[in-house]
C-alpha cells in the first residue's frame, strides 16, 4: 500500500469519528435532562467532531490534492476557541434568567453568590 | 447590574483580528476564488458587531471614530469613479482594464481596476450594515 492509500484510510477514520461524535452530541441534546447538561453535550462533543471533520478535510486536500488550505486550519482554531465560549455564554445567560437545574442536582454553588450580589 | 464579561471580552479581543484578517483575505481572493467585496464587507461588519456585543456602543464608537454615512458616500464615489474613469481613455462606461505590474514588495502582481470598484462595494456594504445596526441599537 502506498503512503497515499494509508493516509486516505486515516482521513476516512477521522471523518467517521467526527460524524460519530456529532451524532453522539445530538443524541445527548435529546436525552439529557436540563439545559446545562445539554450545553455540556452540545459544546464539547460537537466541537471535537467538527475539529475531526475539518482536520480530515485539511489532510485530504493536503495529501491527495497537494493544496494546503489555510482556511481550514483557521477554521479549526476558530471553532476550537469560539464554541466553548458560546456554550459558556448560553449557560450563564440561562442561569441569570433563573432556568431551573435538573431536580436531581445536589449542589448549586452559585446560589449564595447570586443572593450576595442582589443584597450588596 | 454590572456583569462580569471577562471571558467574552478577552476572546473578542483576539478573534476580532482573525475575523478582520479573514475578511481582507476574502476581499482580495474575490478575483479568482469565491469571495469579493460584498461578502468581505459583511465579514468586516460582523467583526465590528462582535465588538459592539462584547463591549458597548460608546466604546466601539470611540475606537472606530468614523461617520458611517460618509463612508457610504466614499464607497459610491469609488464605484462611480471607476466607471467615469474609463471615459478618459475613450472607452464606454465601466470599462475595466488590467495588467501585470512589478511591485517591489509583492513581485509580479495582477492589478485590475475592478479592485477599485470592489473597494467601493466593500465600503458601502460595511457602512450600510453598521448604520442599520447602530441606529437600531441606539434607539432608547
Amino acid at each position: 500500500m502506498s503512503a497515499i492509500e494509508i493516509s486516505k484510510i486515516v482521513i476516512g477514520i477521522l471523518i467517521l469519528i467526527g460524524a460519530l461524535l456529532s451524532v453522539v452530541s445530538s443524541i445527548g441534546l435529546i436525552r439529557l435532562p436540563d439545559l446545562y447538561n445539554r450545553t455540556h453535550a452540545a459544546t464539547k462533543s460537537a466541537t471535537l467532531g467538527i475539529l475531526a471533520i475539518l482536520l480530515g478535510a485539511f489532510l485530504f486536500f493536503w495529501i491527495v490534492d497537494g493544496y494546503i488550505s489555510a482556511r481550514l486550519l483557521l477554521g479549526i482554531a476558530f471553532v476550537f476557541v469560539t464554541a466553548p465560549v458560546g456554550g459558556h455564554l448560553i449557560g450563564r445567560a440561562a442561569y441569570n434568567t433563573k432556568v431551573p437545574l435538573w431536580e436531581k442536582s445536589v449542589q448549586d454553588d452559585l446560589k449564595n453568590k447570586q443572593k450576595q450580589r442582589v443584597e450588596g | 447590574m454590572k456583569t462580569n464579561d471577562t471571558i467574552l471580552q478577552t476572546v473578542t479581543k483576539v478573534l476580532v483580528f482573525v475575523i478582520l484578517a479573514f475578511s481582507i483575505f476574502i476581499f482580495f481572493a474575490g478575483h479568482n476564488n469565491p469571495g469579493g467585496g460584498f461578502i468581505g464587507g459583511l465579514i468586516t461588519a460582523a467583526a465590528i458587531v462582535l465588538l459592539m456585543l462584547a463591549f458597548d456602543m460608546k466604546t466601539v464608537k470611540k475606537i472606530i471614530p468614523f461617520d458611517y454615512k460618509k463612508i457610504i458616500a466614499v464607497g459610491l464615489i469609488f464605484a462611480v469613479g471607476t466607471g467615469v474613469g474609463s471615459f478618459f481613455f475613450d472607452a464606454p462606461f465601466l470599462t475595466h482594464a488590467h495588467d501585470y505590474f512589478d511591485l517591489w514588495f509583492l513581485g509580479k502582481t495582477h492589478l485590475a481596476t475592478a479592485l477599485l470598484f470592489d473597494i467601493g462595494v466593500y465600503l458601502v456594504v460595511v457602512a450600510v450594515t453598521l448604520t442599520i445596526i447602530q441606529t437600531i441599537g441606539e434607539d432608547e
